[in-house]
Parts: C-alpha cells; structure tokens; sequence
C-alpha cells in the first residue's frame, strides 16, 4: 500500500511554480495590460451583457466615492455658491449654469490608479469665467472646492483654476452628470489625475492659501498634472 | 473518526473570515455597482489591505501544532494514489477514487491557495506603498493582484460549493470528527491506516 504523505512534493512545487509566475506577471503586466484593455475594449463594443464590464481592465469608469451613500440632488435644488475672497459673492442654480457660455472638451480621463477613458466629452462652464464674474481681490492665491457629499474636497491654485480645461462640468457624454458620476454639477480639471475632478460640486471658495483636499491628506499629490506627478508616467491628458 | 484537532479547526476558521473579508470588501471596491451601494472607500481600502496582510498568520501561528504540521506534510506530497485520483476525475470514471487523508484535489487548491496568497501580499504591498517602487512594478502588480483575485474567487467559491453540497466534510471542520462510512467512501486509504494501527504511521499522526 502507497503510504500518504510520501511521493513528490508536487504542493511546494505549485506554491514555488504561483510565486514564479507572480513574479513573471510583475515584469510582464504593464506590458500584457495594454494588450489586453486593446482587447477587451473591442469585446466590449460588441457585449450586450456588460459582463465584460467586470473584468480587470475592462473599460469605462470605475466608481470611486469617500462617502457612504451616492448624494442625490435634483437639477431644481442644486446651488453652486462662490465665496471667499471675492468682490460679488455668488449662488448659481443649474439653470444659471447652462445659461452662460458653455465649453465642450473632449480629452482622456486618467485615475491615479491606472485605468484610463479614452476621448470623453465633458460639457460645462470655465472656472474662469465664474472667477471673472466674481471679480477675485487681490492677494487671493488658490480655491477650494466642497462637495454636497460632505465629505470630499478639492484645491486649486488660481493659476491653474484659470486655464481653459478647467471646468464646472454639468455634461459627461453630451449627457446631463448622472449622480453616480457626481451630478448635477461636477469639476473637470482635465489636464491632472482624475480625483481633483470633484464629484457633487457645491462650493467654489477663493483662498490666500491652497488647503489641501481629501486624498491629499492622504499622500497624493496636490499638484495633479498626468504623468508629472503621484509618480505616475501616463501620457499627459490636456 | 477524528480528522481535525481544534488548533487545526481554528486555523481554518480565522483564515476562512480573513479570505471571505478580502473577496468582500475587494468585491465592494472593484464592482461598480456594489461600490456605488456602500462608498466609504477609505474604510474599504483599510480593512481590505489588513485582512490580507494577516491571512497568512493563522498558517504560520499554526506551524506550532503537530498535528498540523503532519496534515502539511500530506497535502505537500503526491502519491501514486493521487495521480490515480486525479486520472479518474478527468476521465469522469464514476465509483470511488483512492485517496489519503486529502484526496488530490484538496491537495492542489490547498498548495493554489497558499502560493494565490503569498502573490497577492506581494503585489498588494507594492500597491498600498507606492513609494517603494518604480511605476513600471506598480503596473505589473496591479495586473496580476486583478486577474488572480479573479481565479481565487472563483476556486474559493468552488471550494465552498464543494463542503456545501458534503455535510459531512463540514461536520469533520465543525467537530473534528467524521464517521467510518463517510471516510471509506471519501477517503479509503486514511480509514485503511485507521483500520490497522500496526501498519506505519504517518509522521505525527495521531495513533489513537
């Protein structure tokens, strides 16, 4: 009779064999990546389940909230105020939004995770045309930008608040902002990382100094230009 | 029969929640209609990173336990009984398959396992610092840390539809202990060593 627990150690093999392979997957995954979003954007186009949708990869946006619940406001109830360091403080309703010159950019969304969204529409009004129209005193140095989730938050420099991609965005996809995606208004700050493109926007403030947001009291960088921070080298996206 | 010592059990309890923490709280952060249910990523990410930092503890805490030192050391190796095992399954051969202690099924997804968890610490760790290494490695982790949490979901959940449909086997995790019947059916040579306790023991087993 065979006795168990003799014959080939086939268990340390499989373990050696996993952490062998771990490590080829380490070296080889950025490149096998790309291949492989390549692929599974095209199953993806033609997959009427969604089920593509689940795997590594797969395409399209990936939900990301702090909060604990998805904060829902209607188009009729939402304000955006701008205060702070400014001679007109204001409250813009949606309607007041869409009234004023609209800008439409079409750019890739990038998250400091890796995943990316290649030429997506973002439809809204300039930061800097509310600035204009809030008239910034002088000394003012940065904004700050709160959210009706009441728990994220965001900073700019003014510099960077008035360039023309910088958007108070309520359009994703020639869409209005869906509340998954931080509607009825969000910021679209398109040439840095994806998470200073606050969700639920509900309050611009000017500031003497930049206050740090969420995440980067988290150790991300405050400064979120794509592929020139967070150690990150993705191909700039604005 | 007594198949499982309480140290054994215990082992198997703790790395149970551990695993089932990570696959949920993973699930929750990676599918999006689960993450728009609950949010609270932050919390999500803290409780996923240290469920899988200490999901290999209960193994090595449990090094200390003969008993499970000797169970280690039958699912490590393969006899001639498990290749026979394993030939009958692919070959769907109805009947009884020749198996120890372990049948050889147990024996690879129990080695998958253990090697899936050591990758994924790895390529997790190199996640949760980014600072530690170049972006390149970030990347390469990132992939695998994906696709294998794909495979490891789906063997554990084979792995439970298994002991869902085996009452017995579960009673042998809950208990320690399993009938006569259920161990010549399942796993006929370690009822046969059983039977004869004059024949060579396996090492640290228990001669009772």
């Amino acid at each position: 009779m065979v006795e168990d627990g003799e014959g080939a150690p086939v268990g340390r093999r499989v373990v050696l064999g996993m952490l062998g392979l771990g490590a080829a997957g380490v070296a080889a995954g950025g490149y096998l990546q790309n291949g492989l979003d390549n692929l599974l954007a095209s199953i993806a186009s033609k997959d009427p389940t969604g089920l593509s949708g689940l795997l590594p990869g797969g395409g399209g946006f990936r939900f990301y909230s702090v909060s604990d619940s998805i904060p829902h406001r209607s188009d009729a109830a939402y304000r955006l105020t701008v205060d702070g360091l400014v001679e007109h403080p204001a409250t813009y309703s949606l309607a007041q939004l869409r009234a004023m010159r609209p800008t439409r950019l079409v750019r890739d969304v990038q998250c400091v995770t890796g995943w990316r969204v290649p030429h997506y529409a973002f439809t809204g009004v300039r930061l800097s045309d509310l600035l204009d129209a809030a008239g910034v005193k002088p000394g003012a140095k940065a904004l700050r930008f709160t959210c009706f989730d009441g728990v994220y938050s965001e900073s700019l420099t003014l510099d960077q608040a008035r360039r023309p991609d910088m958007l108070v965005a309520y359009g994703m996809d020639d869409k209005p902002v869906t509340a998954a995606h931080g509607g009825p208004v969000r910021l679209y700050a398109a040439p840095m990382y994806f998470y200073k493109s606050a969700k639920w926007l509900s309050g611009i403030t000017v500031t003497d100094q930049v206050i740090p947001g969420y995440w980067e009291h988290y150790g991300y960088d405050v400064d979120a230009w794509v592929g020139r921070s967070n150690g990150r080298d993705d191909a700039p996206t604005s | 029969m007594r198949r499982f010592t309480p140290a054994e059990r215990w082992i198997h309890r703790v790395t149970a929640a551990l695993m089932g923490t990570a696959i949920v709280t993973a699930a929750f952060l990676y599918l999006p209609a689960l993450a728009e249910l609950v949010g609270r990523r932050r919390l999500l990410v803290t409780v996923h990173e240290w469920s899988g930092v200490l999901l290999p503890l209960p193994l090595l805490a449990g090094l200390v336990s003969r008993a499970y030192r000797a169970d280690l050391g039958r699912l490590n190796r393969f006899g001639v009984h498990d290749r026979r095992w394993i030939g009958r399954v692919l070959r769907r051969v109805p009947g009884p398959r020749p198996a120890g202690k372990f049948n050889a099924g147990q024996k690879l997804y129990a080695a998958f396992v253990a090697g899936a968890v050591l990758v994924m610490l790895g390529t997790g760790i190199v996640m949760w610092f980014p600072s530690l290494t170049p972006l390149v490695w970030r990347t390469g982790s990132t992939f695998v840390h994906d696709w294998l949490a794909l495979v490891i979901g789906v063997l554990v959940a084979g792995h439970v539809w298994m002991a869902v449909r085996d009452p017995e086997a579960r009673r042998g995790l809950r208990t320690g202990w399993v009938s006569r019947a259920w161990a010549r059916r399942e796993h006929p040579l370690w009822e046969r060593e059983h039977r004869a306790p004059d024949t060579r023991q396996a090492p640290g087993d228990d001669p009772r």
